[in-house]
């Protein structure tokens, strides 16, 4: 019987009921057990980073450095005793890792050179009043801890880190989501590249003050979960104290199926992209879950279980596939791997597009440090010709029908972590889900990053003094408190605001704008809710360009027309304006515009003279008159007379 | 004594963990009026404040408990946490070369201690092995650990124990000698020794970290391996400090004890060679390659001479401007009978000390002028006030470290206090810590023409 792998990969996609998202229903979710959670990245606008004295908030670009530094990361123990396997997989990979450092975004500090001064005490008192508005329990003192991260996205290989809450809860409008935890952190750098055994990283966001909200793993659909991280941004902005634009906000997304363990999507940057990530996740596992079964069926004895490997002589072989071509080319090795058993696993879908294989090749780039394409198997769904590859490698080994074949190549001194990591992988298929934190793509599906660290990377930071959180400091601060959240929601409603527009005001913090407009110069919350919502919101969606404009604008130039008793209508014409010419004063928007300033009688004289000019072609739409003359008078009235008036004086 | 079941509580956090039945290690549920909190209670650094109490909750991250919030406490679990840097068998390579590693309170691989919060060092070479694996490659170690002292309390005694010790090691074979030692007086100890320890035939490398061994990215296990193939593979048998050449994890720097200073507080590579280049670099790559040509080689014989001699009253004075005529006076009449001068530029102290030192001269006190510019030579010719400053006694100890004249003035007057001897001891070089010529770029390195340097490091790794 012929093996088709991509009809194994169609066959195995069906069978363990993947749908897709659209067609996905709740009882989809139900079935597969669908289990999310979120820890919700925050950076806080400070004017310095949190554990130095360098400027928070400004970047370089990635050829922009003065100076290059070298470290490599070794495992410590953790408090009680333990390595920590993220630590030690990241040891495996031996990674030279290079900082790019530029003199005005880092000190001593950021290359691990000198100890931490003390906490930045605007960001403590900003971490705080979050932690309140979540309703966490506050500690009494602040224990810094470090998180071990042996990738090298911090140099010291831990990440300064402490808990400022625990047990909190979020007011969503439709129901409760409990909260874990609220910590205080440093961001890490960014990573420039990572090819090889070099991974190269610019520190400029590295020690930026960021909090961390934890949820517990409380929803239960893709949407809930993109919900509640909409919820949390809008309660960090509602501070006006946190840092927005791209990358200030990060979310990492904490996935399980029934039966399957908890993985991490890091750094989702966009909400939007969460519920085809959690989505594909769950069913990801819930697919791995259908592996397993299949395995332990397939396979006598799985304690026993091994591959088989051979280094290929290749001058006694002619390989048609381009990258072995290439391979043999670069001087690597070539291994051939027996998996024994294997048959129609590597092929089995995974997400879409992706199979089986792709776990193992994956690993092979993140551990071995094996640059993509880094393998070949017999079960390949998207290349066939590599069928006559792999007919010479079979008779290397005693193969059975049962048996798959995977073919890797790379530098010698690579090759033992590689076995090592194929042999690994397979076995973790034996018992389910792997603990991983998977990078998201854009197509929303994720691909391996590295084991999930646990608690045993968390060791006490015995470089500084625990700090006292008082009674009557935290009192100070739950003073400066913003409106929560929830009331936000009620003042909307009560304001007979039209729903479609809360999602735009919350996000960028304009509930509090419309609140003084509304008090101070009497302008409906309705009217400037759509103004900002509708208006403005097309404006910058048409005109996608830097501009300085801000929200406060929107402020000045309502008491611009307010105080030169224009009517209101002019705002939607002025707010164009001011947002494409963020530095020009409303005065001389008003010369740009033309706009003449003409009393109610002047411009009712002219409905006059319009009146006698409209000769309808057809006098049956003789109803199309107050249009004609509405739209001729338009440009004249708008700013002196508000429409509606117009239009009642047209119709007597 | 009972067994301490409240490690580091006092005062009243104590009296609730006695009052609420609960130990240290307990699990516990904690009530407070900011909420309940949950978490294994842990010890508390004994200089921390009696108000809080110290948790570690599920997600292993630490909170302190405010005790005048709680209401109640309950122990629902005990675990105590075994702290222990896993121990595997150091294997014996009969191939490779066998060197000591003495222990005297440095951090190469270390664990935390709850009480005072700082971290204790591994030592045993099971323990090296655990936390450095790339050792056994490289040598077979066995250690001794001769105290458990902070760097900063090292002092004559010490270096007369560890000369001794160096001096047996060396008669039974060994092929090269570690001394692990904290980083602060790591050089006065490098200075001692190669006094102490005169022609020894084989390395003697003082080695530190200056970034705890507790952090992943820590200095410590890099220099431990590189003074690993200093001691067991380099040719250069003298006393010499291993420490970072540059910051980043690239190659070691081997210094002369002599000439070695420690120059910042905190970064890697804080050792540097002054008015003078490095002996050599050594890297995982390359081992030991020498920068300067002359240097003792290793030998086979077991030649080496131990004077383990110190005088204990001689003090070190870094002078500053309107410094008062009694510094000097007390220190003579408090029985010292040798004094270094940190002297401004060429050697210079202001004149209202000249009665003082005149005075100290005459009651036989030995004075040694040195430069706290550091770099560069004491020339007391140049100006009227050096020519005054000799002509009072004070001798001029060349180019010489402060500290380590310091060093060498305490062993020279363990040994003799006639003046003549004294003054020929110090001025003849045992090692370098005169030199007759200053190379150039011993200044250079690092401080000279700004422009080139922010080229140079811009190239290079630093």
């Amino acid at each position: 019987m012929k093996f088709d792998a991509f009809e194994n990969y169609c066959y195995t996609r069906k069978a363990i009921g993947y749908v897709a998202r659209k067609n996905a229903t709740i009882d989809d979710y139900r079935r597969i057990g669908f289990m999310s959670g979120l820890e919700v990245h925050q950076q806080l606008k400070t004017k310095e980073k949190l554990f130095c004295n360098c400027p928070a908030g400004i970047y370089q670009k990635p050829n922009d450095y003065d100076a290059e530094i070298i470290r490599h990361m070794r495992p410590t123990l953790s408090e009680l005793g333990e390595y920590d396997g993220t630590a030690l997989m990241e040891f495996k990979t031996r990674k030279e890792i290079v900082y790019l450092i530029k003199h005005e975004t880092a000190c001593t500090y950021e290359i691990d050179d000198t100890p931490p001064f003390k906490i930045d005490r605007e960001a403590l008192e900003i971490a705080l009043e979050i932690a309140m508005l979540c309703k966490l329990n506050i500690v009494g003192e602040v224990h810094i801890t470090r998180k071990q991260y042996l990738d090298g996205s911090i140099p010291t290989g831990f990440q300064r880190t402490a808990i400022l809450g625990v047990e909190g809860e979020l007011d969503l409008p439709n129901r409760k989501v409990r909260l874990i935890q609220l910590s205080i952190e440093e961001d890490s750098c960014r990573e420039v590249s990572d090819i090889g055994h070099r991974r190269v990283y610019m520190t400029d966001r590295l020690g930026m003050p960021l909090i961390e909200t934890v949820t517990y793993p409380d929803m239960k659909t893709p949407d809930e979960v993109k919900e509640v991280a909409e919820h949390i941004r809008f309660l960090n902005r509602s501070t006006g104290k946190v840092r927005v634009g791209i990358g200030s906000s990060r979310q990492d997304v904490n996935v399980s199926c029934k039966g399957g363990t908890r993985v991490e999507i890091k750094g989702v940057s966009h909400n939007k992209w969460i519920p085809e990530l959690t989505h594909n996740e769950c069913f990801r596992q819930w697919a791995l879950l259908h592996i397993r079964e299949k395995l332990l069926k397939q396979i006598p004895d799985v304690s026993q279980w091994k591959i088989e490997t051979k280094e290929i002589n290749t001058h006694g072989c002619k390989f048609r596939y381009l990258p072995i071509i290439q391979a043999i080319k670069n001087k690597n090795k070539i291994i051939a791997v027996q998996l024994p058993y294997f048959r129609g696993i590597l092929s089995h879908f995974t997400q879409p597009g992706r199979c089986f294989a792709h776990e193992i090749s994956e690993r092979l780039k993140v551990i071995a440090c094996l640059e993509q394409p880094n393998m070949i198997c017999d079960e390949d769904i998207e290349n066939k010709e590599i069928a006559s590859d792999f007919k010479q490698i079979y008779p290397l080994f005693h193969a059975t029908e049962n048996d798959a074949f995977l073919i890797f190549w790379g530098p010698d001194d690579d090759i033992k972590t590689a076995i090592e990591t194929i042999e690994e992988r397979c076995k973790l298929a034996f018992k389910g889900v792997p603990n991983e934190t998977r990078k998201a793509l854009s197509n929303g599906t994720t691909i391996f990053e590295r084991v999930l660290p646990g608690p045993d990377r968390m060791y006490p930071d015995t470089d500084s003094a625990p700090i006292p959180l008082t009674n009557e400091y935290l009192q100070k601060i739950a003073q400066q408190l913003p409106v929560p959240l929830n009331k936000r929601y009620q003042q909307l409603i009560e304001w007979n605001v039209p729903t479609d527009t809360f999602t735009y005001l919350l996000r960028n913090n304009l509930v509090p704008l419309i609140e003084k407009i509304y008090h101070e110069l009497q302008i409906s919350p309705k009217f400037v809710a759509t103004l900002l919502a509708h208006r403005l919101k097309n404006i910058q969606g048409k005109y996608k360009h830097k501009t300085s404009f801000n929200f406060y604008m929107v402020y000045e130039m309502l008491q611009f027309i307010k105080h030169n008793s224009y009517s209101l209508s002019l705002a939607h014409i002025l707010i164009k304006e001011k947002y494409l010419h963020p530095e020009m004063d409303f005065d001389s928007i008003m010369h740009s515009i033309n706009f003449q300033r003409k009393n109610k009688d002047e411009i009712l004289s002219f409905v006059q003279l319009l009146r006698t000019k409209f000769i309808p072609l057809n006098p049956k739409k003789e109803k199309l008159k107050k249009h004609w003359i509405m739209g001729k008078i338009r440009p004249l009235a708008i700013g002196n007379v508000e429409m509606k008036e117009i239009c009642e004086l047209i119709e007597q | 004594m009972a067994e301490d079941i409240f490690k580091g509580y006092k005062g009243r956090a104590l009296e609730i963990l006695k009052t609420f039945n609960v130990r240290v290690w307990g699990q516990a549920i904690i009530k407070t009026n900011r909420g309940e909190f949950k978490g294994t209670v842990l010890p508390r650094a004994e200089n921390d404040d009696d108000m809080h109490i110290v948790v570690k909750v599920a997600t292993g991250y630490n909170i302190g408990i405010d005790v005048s919030t709680i209401i109640s406490m309950e122990e629902i679990g005990y675990k105590e946490a075994h702290y222990k840097i896993p121990e595997k068998e150091f294997p014996i390579n009969p191939k490779n070369p066998n060197v000591k590693l003495f222990g005297t309170g440095g951090t190469i691989a270390s664990r935390l201690d709850y009480r005072t919060g700082a971290v204790i060092p591994a030592f045993s070479p099971g323990e090296l092995y655990g936390a450095v694996p790339e050792l056994a490659d490289i040598c077979n170690i066995t250690t001794e650990k001769l105290f458990a002292v902070f760097s900063e309390n090292m002092g004559p005694e010490q270096y007369k124990k560890l000369a001794i010790a160096i001096g047996k090691e060396i008669e039974n074979g060994i092929d090269g000698i570690i001394i692990g030692h904290g980083t602060d007086t790591l050089s006065h100890t490098a200075a001692a020794l190669t006094f102490m320890v005169q022609n020894p035939p084989v390395p003697i490398v003082l080695v530190g970290s200056q970034r705890s061994s507790d952090r992943p990215s820590s200095d410590a296990a890099l220099n431990l391996i590189h003074a690993a193939i200093t001691a067991g593979h380099g040719d250069i048998a003298e006393v010499m400090v291993c420490m970072f050449g540059p910051t980043s994890d690239e190659y070691g720097f081997l210094h002369r004890g002599t000439r070695v200073r420690k120059m910042h507080s905190s970064y890697r590579s804080t050792f540097r060679t002054l008015s003078d280049t490095p002996l050599a670099t050594v890297s995982r790559k390359d081992g030991v390659k020498p920068i300067k040509k002359e240097y003792n080689h290793r030998r086979k014989d077991r030649n080496v001479i131990i004077k383990p001699y110190f005088e204990e009253k001689v003090s070190l004075v870094y002078y500053y401007p309107n410094m008062q005529p009694d510094i000097i006076d007390s220190l003579v009449d408090n029985g010292y009978r040798g004094i270094v001068i940190a002297g401004t530029g060429l050697g210079h102290v202001n004149k209202p000390l000249y009665p003082a030192i005149e005075r100290a001269t005459k009651k036989g006190v030995h004075i040694y002028m040195t430069v706290q510019t550091l770099y560069g030579y004491c020339h007391m010719y140049v100006y009227d006030t050096g020519r005054d400053l000799m002509a009072k006694g004070i001798v001029p100890a060349e180019n010489m470290l402060p500290e380590t004249a310091y060093i060498k003035l305490g062993w020279v007057l363990g040994q003799t206090d006639d003046r003549e001897e004294v003054k020929k001891l110090m001025l003849t070089p045992i090692n370098d810590e005169i030199t007759r010529r200053e190379p150039y770029n011993g200044y250079l390195v690092y401080q000279g023409g700004v422009p080139e340097v922010e080229e140079f490091l811009r190239k290079f790794h630093k």
